[in-house]
């Protein structure tokens, strides 16, 4: 725990987020938010429901149109809607809270497709990278499955070896063990932080505080869309310095009757 | 001796003109599925789209070609079009205009429901791996739709076939026809005749029907699977 939750040095600015605005019809979401995310860190977005989180994600993935201010990512801008959006999404993986595997493909068709059609890569490099991926979530003797043949822990793991097998430079992970038995739960986030110590840069929205507590390089805390408090998890976690932190963080303690 | 009425199918060609009044209820099926399926995949695809100028277009069309009885619409082609516009057109060409438009229409609905049904998540995840929008829907949305439209559609079809014996009305010769006409030809020698030409007729609808639904039920098997 102590030598995750050290400040590792931050490396070199991945995604620039400024002034971003986006609101659903006329109801403001996120509201001039900037950010930077750097090369190799583990950034956690915690938040009450509704509090823009999820949203801030699928912006940073192109998935939202905004109404203000810009994403960076390497240098290029995606918030325009530019034929090269496909290609800038190449380098975000990104996992959903739903299971979001393709019904109709078994796992290895579903790892594929990805890299064989939007990148052209060789079949056969492919689906050896996908068995090693695979190899390493303990799925491997699941590659010829179909999804719903999978429990919701299989299903969000392969989901991870997906993205991944597309070299993202940043993973997104938007609530991925919402959905998931207790049982499950466990599975996945092992493999979040097994990711985490290889290096990959990552935003995750999760409300698993301990897991938040264990994987982050920073904590992001939004309410209302405008980010509230940022610190290191030590911080965050033991002496927050905001009123509205401190009431969030509550609603995890249970006082005994 | 008591006469069964089944050599009649024997006498002269008339065995043959049945088929070939098989081949004409095939062909005008055929051909109208075929291209009723081209056309309401588009419907199906603009009748998603946010436009409200062409949702109200397509809703009126798919609502008046439900509400309006097959026959009716065969009137209205063959003897309206000549009344009106003095367009003559051929029975048979009626008959295929009819059901393309009716075809097309439910079709179109059936695709717009498939469409409907896959949900959003599919569609962002395949954005979210880098697809373009045309690899997107060739890879995953697409094989999705086709595999919840399957039984619907095979319905429609064999829906459609079975409707083409109303043609016999505006004066095409197809297998009802063929069967009736041999029936009367017959009345006075073999009055038992009819059951066994509408039973042939029966068995005839069958076995164009039947392999189509039980290709149906095997793709459905392998998708599953």
């Amino acid at each position: 725990m102590e030598e995750l939750s050290e400040m590792k040095t931050p490396g070199e600015t991945l995604v620039e987020i400024k002034n971003l605005n986006k609101k659903f019809d006329d109801t403001s979401v996120l509201k001039d938010i900037s950010l930077d995310i750097h090369q190799g860190e583990v950034v956690v977005l915690l938040g009450p429901s509704g509090c823009g989180k999820s949203t801030l994600l699928r912006c940073i993935n192109g998935l939202e149109k905004i109404q203000g201010g810009e994403i960076i990512l390497e240098g290029e801008k995606l918030n325009e809607q530019t034929k090269r959006m496909h290609l800038i999404r190449q380098k975000i993986g990104m996992v959903f809270q739903s299971y979001d595997l393709f019904p109709h493909m078994t796992v290895l068709e579903n790892i594929i497709l990805g890299p064989r059609k939007a990148e052209k890569r060789a079949k056969k490099e492919v689906v050896k990278e996908a068995e090693e991926l695979l190899q390493r979530v303990g799925l491997l003797d699941k590659k010829n499955a179909y999804p719903r043949q999978l429990s919701g822990g299989q299903k969000q793991r392969v989901a991870i070896v997906r993205a991944l097998c597309m070299h993202p430079k940043i993973m997104l992970f938007d609530e991925v063990t919402a959905a998931l038995d207790p049982e499950m739960v466990r599975e996945v986030l092992d493999v979040m932080l097994k990711l985490a110590k290889d290096g990959m840069t990552m935003v995750i929205v999760t409300h698993e505080m301990q897991f938040a507590k264990a994987v982050a390089d920073r904590i992001i805390f939004l309410d209302n869309g405008i980010i509230v408090e940022e610190s290191d998890p030590q911080t965050f976690f033991t002496n927050p310095s905001t009123d509205r932190a401190k009431q969030f963080l509550n609603l995890f303690e249970f006082d005994a009757i | 001796m008591q006469d069964m009425g089944i050599e009649v199918l024997f006498q002269g060609r008339n065995f043959v003109r049945l088929l070939e009044g098989l081949w004409v209820t095939v062909r005008i099926s055929v051909f109208s599925v075929i291209v009723s399926t081209l056309l309401g995949i588009i419907l199906g695809m603009i009748m998603t789209m946010k436009n409200p100028l062409l949702r109200i277009i397509t809703r009126c069309y798919l609502e008046f070609v439900r509400i309006m009885p097959q026959l009716v619409l065969l009137f209205l082609v063959y003897f309206g079009l000549t009344k009106m516009f003095r367009i003559n057109l051929s029975g048979e060409i009626s008959a295929i205009i009819v059901f393309v438009i009716w075809g097309t229409a439910e079709m179109g609905d059936l695709v717009r429901g498939a469409l409907t049904s896959i949900p959003v998540h599919q569609y962002e995840s395949g954005k979210a791996l880098g697809l373009t929008t045309v690899q997107n829907y060739c890879y995953v949305i697409i094989p999705q739709t086709i595999r919840r439209l399957l039984p619907q559609a095979i319905n429609l079809v064999t829906r459609m076939i079975k409707t083409t014996s109303l043609i016999v009305l505006i004066g095409v010769v197809e297998v009802v026809k063929v069967g009736q006409q041999i029936i009367e030809a017959s009345r006075l020698t073999s009055p038992s005749a009819a059951v066994w030409v509408y039973g042939v007729i029966f068995f005839l609808y069958f076995i164009v029907c039947y392999p189509i639904s039980i290709l149906s039920k095997r793709l459905e098997v392998k998708w599953r699977n």
